[in-house]
């Protein structure tokens, strides 16, 4: 087993996951089900007022219950460091600052009497009145400081209300998204072990490292006393991404039950309020174009809401700052701090729903123009980014429009809407754009180690959400060592192996796959070529890519959706989806795939059904779980398919790739809204688009 | 209250004692170890937990263990044991028909009982003529499989692996049992 002299060239190929037979089987454990000896389990104790303060905590029928051994609440809880998350310093005070914010927890001997006690403690609040609502002129917005993860909040070049007074063709309009809730089917899951060695936590989380960062954090402890595990993790969609309160819970309660490991796993319903959401969103768009189609002026102006006790703010207006050339462009954000719970990441943060209104606003300024909607995009192709003016490291945007155009036969479509009609059915055609920025987060490292079986066993504390890190990252790891994949072994989902960084934003594999490149080429360097002896091991670190500051580095896309619509009863299908993206090089073609139609089936779901409706009196999401808050299913998506283009980018980094885990939901919505459009000429600018918009065409 | 109940889990028979509150998901889960079915809501509503139950197809969330004393449960562990169970998940992974996993023995086992409830004649709302023999064409499947969500959206998959086996013929047993139950 020597290196090749030839590339065995592993990226690029498409084997099955190498995780994926004993997920078929049901037996890769997720975090609920590591073995740990005799657990006892948590139940969350929620507040049931969205606002105001705690009395009185009565626990006594709580603890009479048999099994139950303690009932955690403000009055007992061990103390955490303040002042650094509001979100996560639960059972400090006595405040309610949501309705479903955690108050409280029982820890007894089975799942069943922990949820039967936490049931029994009675609550007295002192309550105050509460406010949910978002609008967009409510007097109390405020512009946060900066927008997710650090975007400046406001951009503004040139003159652009004097642009759009002055443009020949105009679209103004109010769009909106629903408040969307990630839910991975795994809900969020918390085995925590604290005894003489530490605590040791099996966590569903995107990222073991930037987890035991928080944790330490929270209770003063040093991060080399704290480790997570998370090699399976049932979907995360960003909801997995950051510590929630219930990852603390579990922790507080394995402290107070000294050495006996407690198993917390949230209920789908307290996902809803636990583990973030998206923040619904008011988008104000305005473009001002000649009469050829070529846009001077662009303002994209967002309202959004965040939690009093922590901020997230959304940035949605940040995708139009690079999509479309345009002399005079601003984007701002506003947001209303509200007592609800905290928003938080979901699937492309800020770039999905700020595709939604730009884009149906592109379709509606074609219209204005008299142009085709492929067209005006290409007429409006910028030669750099207009945001920082640097070039685009590579940009296939057009390409894209272009082949999603031949592949769904898009020439010979009605220029007008509401021209097809097949027996019950409006049919029509819609096209939206995509876009997702290339992260890149420094830090990563990756150890690869000769083992006495003669394999290379390379080890990153990277987290598999069903991306496939797993497999992809062998791929790589391959390539760089000039070996066959099957002579590569790869361990990731803990802190005991070298750091890495969140999977999020699209960007572990290179991230992760750039550390790798790195420690093999340096382990190559100083064991050579031929053979190294079992035990040689060497570690490095992902390089600084100097490129990054030379270039704008995105990923595109086009998406094409096919909609029917009931003239009977406005039922709305969508028979078929083709997205086409340019994201650099694609490691495994299969499962790549995968990752673009399920961004885009999500997108589909966004795009039609998802709306977590907020019920003003109570504060809460009143459908609180899958059967009220629906996700497409399968019969919902009858045909969705993927392509991309052959993308060689130098810039990006050493595999050449650009991230492809969201970049799928990106445009998808406002794809399937302009197709409506077009079959009906019923324009909706509000998610998602419901059956009783179209009953009045 | 308690009560002493057998469950046969995957050919393996289990006695124990159990919580009459207690679910059939979270004995296999917590009593008995048995993590191939998944808890994703516990109300029925995403078909993470499907096993096969004495046969059929079924969500284990909704089915209290009390009252499945001396039940046969087939997880999409134990379907490995014959051939097309074997021919499931490997079509599973020959069209990646999953991506974190988490619902997919739920989605294998419900795919079992598609199979075999197409096999015995059973119509779908989809199916044209309930008289005829339902064919498992695309549609027919994407209907049947509709009670197990994906959240990684990997449905394309999921059609093209469980139609794979109904058309290899692999996957048409009729389970006579089944079709009188």
């Amino acid at each position: 087993m020597t290196r090749s002299i030839e590339p065995v060239a592993a990226v690029g190929t498409a084997p099955e996951r190498v995780d994926g037979r004993a997920k078929v089987a049901g037996k890769a454990p997720y975090a609920y089900e590591h073995p740990v000896e005799r657990p006892a389990y948590a139940h969350p104790i929620q507040a049931t007022i969205p606002a105001g303060r705690i009395r009185r905590i009565d626990t006594g029928r709580a603890l009479a219950v048999s099994g139950v051994h303690t009932v955690l609440t403000p009055d007992n809880a061990p103390p955490l460091r303040r002042g650094q998350d509001g979100e996560l310093e639960i059972l400090q005070d006595a405040d309610v600052a949501f309705r479903g914010q955690i108050i409280g927890c029982v820890v007894a001997d089975t799942p069943e009497a922990a949820r039967h006690a936490a049931d029994l403690v009675a609550v007295d609040y002192e309550r105050r009145d509460h406010d949910v609502t978002l609008t967009s002129d409510r007097s109390d917005l405020y512009r946060p400081g900066v927008v997710n993860p650090s975007y400046e909040t406001d951009t503004e070049d040139g003159d652009v209300d004097a642009a759009l007074a002055g443009a020949a063709a105009r679209v103004d309009a109010e769009y909106r998204t629903a408040r969307n809730h990630n839910n991975p089917l795994e809900p969020h899951t918390t085995v925590a072990v604290w005894d003489a060695d530490g605590l040791t936590l099996h966590d569903s989380t995107q990222g073991v490292h930037s987890l035991r960062s928080v944790v330490a954090g929270m209770f003063d402890l040093d991060e080399s006393r704290i480790r997570v595990l998370a090699p399976y993790v049932g979907g995360g969609f960003g909801s997995k991404g950051t510590a929630h309160a219930h990852v603390v819970l579990a922790a507080l309660a394995a402290k107070r039950m000294s050495g006996r490991p407690v198993k917390l796993a949230l209920t789908r319903q307290q996902t809803f309020t636990l583990a973030g959401y998206r923040t619904p969103t008011v988008q104000r768009v305005a473009l001002g174009a000649d009469t050829d189609g070529r846009i001077d002026a662009l303002a994209v102006d967002v309202v959004e809401q965040t939690s009093r006790i922590k901020e997230f703010a959304e940035q949605t207006g940040v995708p139009s700052r690079t999509m479309y050339a345009a002399r005079h462009r601003r984007t701002t954000h506003r947001m209303a701090a509200l007592d609800v719970p905290v928003p938080s990441w979901m699937r492309a943060p800020g770039v999905c729903p700020g595709m939604f209104g730009p884009e149906v606003a592109m379709d509606e300024l074609a219209e204005r123009c008299g142009l085709d909607p492929i067209e005006l995009r290409l007429r409006n192709e910028p030669d750099r980014d207009p945001e920082t003016g640097k070039p685009y490291s590579t940009r296939n945007l057009a390409e894209c429009l272009r082949v999603g155009a031949r592949r769904s036969g898009w020439d010979g479509r009605p220029a007008e809407p509401r021209q097809t009609r097949r027996g019950e059915w409006w049919v029509g055609t819609g096209v939206a754009s995509s876009t997702y920025p290339v992260h890149h987060s420094p830090g990563s490292a990756a150890r690869i180690e000769r083992g006495v079986d003669g394999r290379y066993h390379v080890s990153v504390g990277a987290v598999d959400i069903g991306t496939g890190a797993w497999t992809v990252l062998g791929q790589i790891a391959a390539d760089a060592l000039g070996v066959d994949r099957g002579d590569v072994v790869v361990t990731v989902g803990d802190t005991a192996l070298p750091f890495a960084s969140v999977a999020g934003g699209s960007s572990g594999t290179a991230n992760w796959g750039s550390a790798i490149v790195a420690a093999a080429h340096g382990f190559r360097a100083r064991f050579g070529d031929d053979d190294p002896p079992a035990g040689s091991e060497h570690t490095e670190s992902a390089p600084e890519n100097p490129d990054t500051e030379r270039f704008a580095m995105h990923a595109f896309g086009a998406q094409f959706a096919e909609v029917h619509v009931s003239a009977d009863t406005g039922e709305i299908r969508v028979p078929r989806l083709l997205g086409v993206f340019a994201a650099g090089r694609i490691v495994n073609p299969r499962l790549a795939r995968s990752q673009f139609l399920g961004g885009m089936t999500m997108g589909l779901s966004m795009a039609l059904h998802e709306d977590g409706v907020m019920d003003e009196r109570l504060g809460m999401v009143v459908n609180h779980d899958l059967a009220e808050y629906h996700v497409a299913t399968n019969a919902d998506v009858p045909s969705v398919e993927a392509e991309w283009i052959d993308e060689h980018d130098p810039h990006v980094n050493a595999m050449g790739t650009k991230g492809i885990g969201e970049i799928g939901i990106v445009g998808t919505a406002a794809a399937v809204a302009n197709a409506a459009y077009h079959a009906t000429g019923v324009r909706v600018r509000d998610l998602p688009v419901t059956a009783d918009r179209f009953l009045t065409a | 209250m308690e009560a002493d109940i057998t469950i046969t889990v995957d050919g393996e028979q289990h006695r124990l004692v159990t919580d009459t509150r207690t679910t059939l998901l979270d004995a296999l889960r917590d009593r008995l170890g048995v993590f191939s079915p998944k808890k994703g809501c516990d109300h029925g509503q995403c078909g993470t937990c499907t096993v096969l139950l004495d046969g059929r197809r079924a969500t284990t969330c909704l089915a209290l263990a009390v009252a499945h004393d001396g039940a046969h449960v087939t997880t999409s562990a134990g379907l490995a044991a014959d051939a097309r169970g074997r021919a499931l998940h490997q079509a599973f992974l020959d069209h990646d028909g999953f991506q974190c996993g988490y619902c997919t023995p739920g989605q294998i086992c419900s795919a079992a009982g598609v199979l075999d409830e197409a096999g015995a004649g059973w119509a779908s709302a989809v199916t044209e003529d309930v008289r005829d023999e339902p064919e498992l064409d695309e549609a027919e499947i994407r209907e049947r499989m509709s009670g197990n969500l994906c959240r990684c959206g990997a449905y394309a998959g999921i059609v093209d692996a469980v139609h794979g086996v109904a058309t290899r013929g692999d996957g048409s047993r009729v389970d006579g049992e089944v079709a009188n139950r």
